[in-house]
């Protein structure tokens, strides 16, 4: 089988990313997909960072730093001044972490996608505000300690579930939206590639999993990523034009197999455990049902 | 203002004015929100666009943050940009306004200058703008529709003149000038042509020439450079000012003269400093008081940034008593442009001093308010006076 991920780099060795970042990983592949005529937008996010101090720069594309909340406007904007311009060919694209996509970000996201712009807009997840030093998002999983969600003398860890954030996405019925996981490269590049297909708004959420806010060692960034896919707590999809097509591991696993490896989680008693696996069950029969449904539809 | 040449060829309102001096300057990017009273300019400029009268992009966002932030994404791409807002919008712009403008964008915004709740109130205050002035922003506030217009078209000239690469907010009062009718030239649009040469911004967005938009500075980085080199833009802007409303001139007839108008103020003994349409009601009574041989004059402050400090000090030396006409006021101080006047001529002009806040949310500002003004500065200690507000100053 021909390697499926583009040789050419967009993303420079050197910048300032933690050991292991998926973040860091999930922009490379992103980019190889789409190649040079890309701009990409990045609110304040580890990745206003990544690149360094000005002048450094790591991405080959032109990177346009935006305040926290304007991701989606700034797309739309840089999607109309270069179409009017005569520059279609350009991908558009912002790349904002969850919290910058599923909390402050998310009337200007909800805003550009229901207003159709060319344009793909990449939330790369790493369930917390981990620029900032590891507090609680919106996208931060149920049963997670955090900074502000501290295990403490009264235990107190996030006690929400996850924010559902590409559901928002699907209904509203954004034309194209998808997750991906960096312990998948083929498949996240293959569903960029299919993106580019579609006219209008792309949205993507990519895992990336974060040791120095999930308290892991940082070699195993792939390794935890692929195991949130394997246990689905992280289920990976792809919705094209109102078609959810669910990808379904060969191997399923408990969720504890991906629980234990994070510190994050590891105050959890065996009845938090049972309660994160009954409901990782029942979102997983609920994609099942949703794919299954439209079949026979 | 030299009113030798004054051929009006239409009435509009303020807002009308707006959107054709928008139309004028061939803005390819407008973002908008809406919000009383700047409602019918981006109404307007929406149905010139739907008429090809005006090719341009016409996003209509979710908000005035949104608003200004595509527009920061627009320019960055070399086109030139606009958007319009008021009150409650501006300030849910503020963090976008410092963005632009440390940017180096030469976007020009329109402002209708509407109070701040609570309690709401739609009305004529500059509070929204005053609490702007920090921002990076040129500030201009116009006195009548026919400046409205010209000062959208001077606006871009200023702002992308190389040396500067500043943002300009240009300013109408609510209702006054925004929905009410005036005589208004337009000028021909080759004329606007020849005047305002189409944006080439040297650091747009290229893949060809990947870089970075506003990436981090540290301490010992070139952060404090950077704001310096605003400041120092801001500063040498004084000098593109006059110069473009020298051309201005040439081009049109109409001669703003620069930072400031001065009405009536080669003789004058004493002087009440305003701005907007105030101004305007402010020399009339300048005038009815001349005839009952007073000795006073205006001077109109047209931009609040920079600040016309030079062209203060030279109008008030040797007078009895200046008095600043305030439609807002920073709590537990005094109104806004008074301190920046004070703030001019602490240590250089012995000039007593007063400062008046008047016409908040709208409230009328009367001929016999100048009046109380006038009689305060010949007969009361310097200081700060609230004009016209129930329960006594």
């Amino acid at each position: 089988m021909p390697f499926s991920i583009p040789k050419e780099e967009f993303m420079e060795p050197g910048n300032t990313a933690c050991h292991g970042c998926g973040a860091t990983m999930s922009m490379r592949f992103v980019l190889k997909a789409l190649g040079k005529d890309t701009v990409v937008s990045v609110p304040a996010s580890c990745w206003a960072v990544i690149p360094g101090a000005m002048p450094n720069r790591t991405l080959d594309v032109p990177m346009v730093y935006t305040p926290f909340a304007a991701t989606g406007a700034s797309i739309s904007g840089l999607r109309e001044a270069l179409d009017e311009q005569g520059k279609e060919d350009y991908n558009v694209v912002g790349f904002a972490g969850d919290g910058g996509t599923s909390d402050i970000g998310l009337q200007s996201l909800s805003g550009a996608m229901e207003r159709g712009h060319n344009v793909f807009y990449i939330m790369y997840d790493n369930e917390g505000y981990m620029n900032t030093g590891v507090q609680r998002s919106g996208s931060t999983p149920y049963g997670a300690a955090t900074t502000t969600t501290p295990v403490g003398k009264y235990r107190h860890f996030k006690r929400q579930n996850k924010k559902m954030i590409a559901d928002l996405m699907m209904a509203q019925k954004v034309p194209y939206v998808a997750t991906a996981t960096v312990a998948y490269p083929e498949d996240l590049v293959r569903k960029i590639q299919n993106a580019r297909k579609i006219q209008g708004p792309k949205f993507f959420q990519i895992l990336s999993p974060c040791p120095t806010g999930w308290y892991f060692s940082p070699e195993k960034t792939v390794e935890i990523s692929r195991l949130a896919v394997q246990t689905h707590m992280f289920p990976l999809f792809e919705y094209i034009n109102g078609t959810f097509k669910l990808n379904k591991p060969s191997k399923p696993l408990g969720v504890r197999a991906y629980l234990e490896q994070q510190n994050r989680f590891t105050h959890l008693t065996d009845e938090e455990i049972e309660e994160i696996q009954s409901h990782t069950d029942e979102r997983w029969a609920e994609l099942l049902k949703l794919e299954k449904d439209q079949l026979t539809a | 203002m030299n009113r030798t040449v004054q051929k009006y060829n239409t009435i509009m309102t303020g807002n009308e004015a707006v959107a054709v001096g928008v139309k004028l300057s061939r803005v390819r990017f407008i973002s908008a929100y809406p919000i009383t009273p700047q409602t019918t300019i981006v109404e307007k400029l929406a149905q010139m666009v739907a008429d090809r009268e005006l090719n341009s992009r016409y996003v209509e966002v979710e908000s005035e943050h949104s608003a200004m932030a595509s527009v920061m994404a627009s320019e960055l791409t070399g086109i030139r940009s606009y958007t319009a807002t008021s009150s409650h919008g501006l300030l849910y712009m503020h963090e976008m306004l410092h963005w632009v403008a440390g940017q180096r964008l030469p976007v020009v915004m329109s402002v209708v200058n509407r109070a701040i709740g609570p309690p709401w109130n739609i009305w004529s205050d500059q509070s929204d703008t005053m609490s702007q002035k920090d921002t990076g922003w040129m500030q201009v506030y116009c006195e009548s529709n026919q400046e409205a217009l010209d000062t959208i078209i001077m606006g871009y000239k200023i702002a992308e003149n190389s040396d500067i690469l500043l943002p300009l907010m240009s300013m109408e009062d609510a209702f006054v000038l925004s929905h009410t009718t005036e005589p208004v030239n337009i000028p021909e649009q080759k004329v606007v042509d020849d005047f305002l040469p189409e944006l080439d911004l040297s650091f747009r967005i290229d893949t060809d020439r990947p870089m970075g938009y506003g990436s981090y500075s540290p301490p010992d980085g070139p952060f404090m450079e950077l704001k310096k080199d605003m400041h120092d833009s801001m500063e040498k802007s004084r000098k593109v000012i006059r110069k473009v409303t020298e051309e201005f001139a040439e081009a049109t007839g109409r001669d703003y003269s620069g930072l400031v108008e001065e009405y009536l103020m080669d003789d004058a003994e004493y002087a009440l400093i305003a701005s907007g349409s105030l101004a305007s009601t402010g020399k009339y009574v300048v005038q009815k008081m001349r005839e009952k041989g007073l000795k006073v004059g205006l001077l109109r402050i047209r931009f609040f940034r920079p600040f016309p400090g030079e062209e203060i000090r030279k109008a008030v030396k040797g007078l009895k008593g200046v008095g600043v006409i305030d439609r807002s006021l920073a709590f537990g101080e005094k109104g806004n442009t008074y301190l920046e006047v004070a703030g001019s001529l602490y240590g250089k002009r012995d000039t007593p001093l007063y400062g008046f806040v008047a016409g908040l949310g709208g409230r009328d500002v009367k001929i016999e308010d100048f009046e109380e003004m006038m009689s305060i500065m010949k007969n009361r200690e310097p200081g700060s006076y609230w004009i016209n507000v129930r329960g006594g100053e």
